[in-house]
């Protein structure tokens, strides 16, 4: 096993899904399925390999300094769930 | 038993750029809620974020500046967590390989240099502002801040004192501002510090349980909740008990820092290589570029001064605080070639009415070059310095220039022997009395018969002159 399902539960929670205990058995078994699969890579020796993060050779892709029209207030709103005046409006929540 | 703190500071620096580091929005301060922004910083689906380039310049000149190396190579990261200033569900910044590493600032401290050593610059976007309704359990959320560029600059955990963090946060503002990256206004956020803090009982080489403030706006503000937190933790510890790692609030009402409490569980941020952003070369070409843009910084400016105009250590520092007003002074200077002379008419009286106006030295009516003419008419003998005061008072209320407030006033030094001799000898004509107590010995007396004449010339007479004809008239008459 490479991951258990408490891993499964954790991460469940910091991505705020809410699963069943079902749901938790069958993703422990699904994504350990596809964990097995990645791990074939390790069979690969990449000792002095630098890590990659992209696969493509691109660098420095870049915009100038330059003020682009913004969608303004109402278009910004209008897919908002809730609104009031100019703002988005919110559960409150204090960290 | 003696305890020493531990202090490291990180410090988020709003860029000056027109734009947001991602989008092309504009990244000003002050616009109506949620009218800067596009799908790119609302974080909808199918977006791709473009890297603003004047937002590595400038952050590659705070790199410089405060002595990094810059990595040949940077890359953004994904910081996962859910809030809702945050509306993409990850803030964009840099992880594991920052813009700029291992630089360091250094700190006059008492007399002597201090290194305090920097961990790493790195770029990163702002989030949204929300805003708490006093009443209701909701919050109002305007996402104009959303992708406003910053930098994270974090210090090493070298600072030893509450005054010391409150320095290098003025050093590090100072060149910010210096360089025009950054417009370090602390209450409109644009310029933010978060401390982390503990203690441990000195000589000993462990640290101790951090604890981390924020919500400190302004320097005062830093150092009265490091001064606070180190109280309340050797407080602690005295007492036998232990310090907690928790993140603490400062309430500047109270004058006291509070626990965030609600948010013991530790953060899992799962940062990863953003796959929407390429990575950032840095190469020596560019460096020595924007290298060749940069300013002369606060700290070799400072040093210019005391060495080029022979101007006292003080003087130095107060002239170069601000940019505009060293640059203001080396105008001056450069006219009147009087560099004691004009570091204490600004430093003296032309500051003095600046902070009356709450005015910075940009809206100063007085110009430099009639500042430089003023103090040249005092040099050659026109006005004298008390008449000076008073000139220079009418130029900074009016706007006029010397000679035409002396014309107005009709304020020309008499420098005339003849008339200050008859003005002299009238004066100790009257004053009988007085000129045979200063003959019989009562040298004190001297003065009166300067302040009388000064009193009969409005202030006009030249002081040097009267001083030296009163003398040989009192003392002629004695013989």
């Amino acid at each position: 096993m490479k991951l258990t399902a408490q891993e499964v539960e954790y991460v469940a929670h910091l991505a705020r899904l809410e699963i069943t205990p079902q749901e938790k058995e069958k993703f422990t078994a699904q994504l350990n399925d596809i964990l097995l699969y990645i791990d074939k890579l390790n069979e690969l020796d990449t000792k002095g390999v630098e890590p990659m993060s992209h696969a493509i050779g691109v660098t420095n892709a870049f915009r100038e300094d330059k003020v682009a029209a913004s969608i303004g207030t109402e278009t910004t709103l209008a897919n908002a769930p809730d609104a009031r005046g100019e703002f988005f409006r919110v559960p409150k929540v204090i960290e | 038993m003696e305890f020493e703190a531990i202090i490291g500071l990180e410090v988020h620096a709003q860029l000056l750029t027109d734009t947001k580091i991602f989008c092309g929005c504009s990244s000003k301060f002050g616009a109506a809620p949620n009218s800067h922004t596009c799908p790119v910083c609302l974080g909808m689906p199918g977006v791709l974020p473009v890297l603003n380039k004047k937002v590595v310049e400038y952050a590659v000149k705070m790199a410089l500046a405060t002595n990094c190396t810059i990595n040949p190579t940077c890359e953004f990261a994904r910081k996962n967590y859910f809030y809702p200033d945050l509306p993409k569900g990850y803030q964009i910044s840099q992880y594991v390989y920052p813009l700029a590493e291992h630089g360091y600032v250094e700190l006059e401290v008492n007399g002597g240099k201090k290194k305090i050593g920097i961990t790493r610059i790195h770029m990163e976007e702002d989030a949204g502002k929300l805003l708490h309704d006093e009443y209701n359990p909701v919050s109002y959320v305007d996402l104009n801040r959303t992708g406003v560029p910053l930098i994270e600059i974090v210090s090493e955990p070298d600072i030893r004192s509450a005054e010391e963090a409150a320095n290098y946060l003025k050093s590090l503002h100072e060149v910010l501002v210096y360089l025009e990256i950054c417009d370090g206004n602390m209450e409109e956020g644009s310029f933010r510090c978060d401390a982390n803090v503990s203690i441990r009982p000195k000589g000993q080489k462990e640290f101790g349980t951090r604890a981390e403030l924020k919500n400190m706006n302004s320097f005062r503000n830093v150092q009265r909740a490091l001064e606070y937190e180190i109280k309340r933790q050797q407080y602690i510890v005295e007492n036998g008990g232990t310090v907690v790692q928790e993140t603490r609030l400062w309430d500047d009402a109270q004058g006291a820092t509070h626990s965030m409490r609600g948010k013991e569980e530790a953060h899992d941020y799962r940062y990863f290589p953003d796959p929407d952003l390429v990575p950032v070369i840095v190469d020596t070409a560019w460096i020595d570029r924007i290298r060749a843009d940069m300013p002369e910084l606060p700290q070799d400016k400072r040093e210019r001064f005391i060495r080029y105009y022979q101007i006292p250590a003080y003087d130095a520092g107060v002239l170069t605080a601000d940019k505009a007003l060293a640059q203001y002074y080396e105008e001056v200077v450069a006219i009147c070639a009087q560099p004691k002379q004009a570091a204490n008419w600004l430093m003296g009286d032309v500051m003095k009415f600046l902070n009356e106006d709450r005015r910075t030295i940009r809206e100063c009516p007085i110009i430099a070059a009639s500042l430089a003419e003023m103090i040249n008419l005092v040099e050659a003998g026109t006005i004298s310095g008390k008449m000076a005061k008073d000139i220079v008072e009418e130029m900074y209320r009016s706007g006029k220039g010397p000679k035409e407030v002396i014309a107005e006033k009709g304020m020309v030094q008499i420098t005339d022997r003849d008339t200050l001799i008859h003005t002299a000898s009238v004066t100790v004509d009257e004053h009988p009395q007085q000129a045979a107590d200063y003959r019989a010995g009562k040298e004190k007396l001297f003065g009166f018969f300067v302040g009388q004449i000064m009193k009969k010339t409005q202030g006009k007479a030249n002081p040097q002159l009267v001083n030296e004809i009163l003398k040989e008239i009192l003392d002629k008459k004695n013989d």
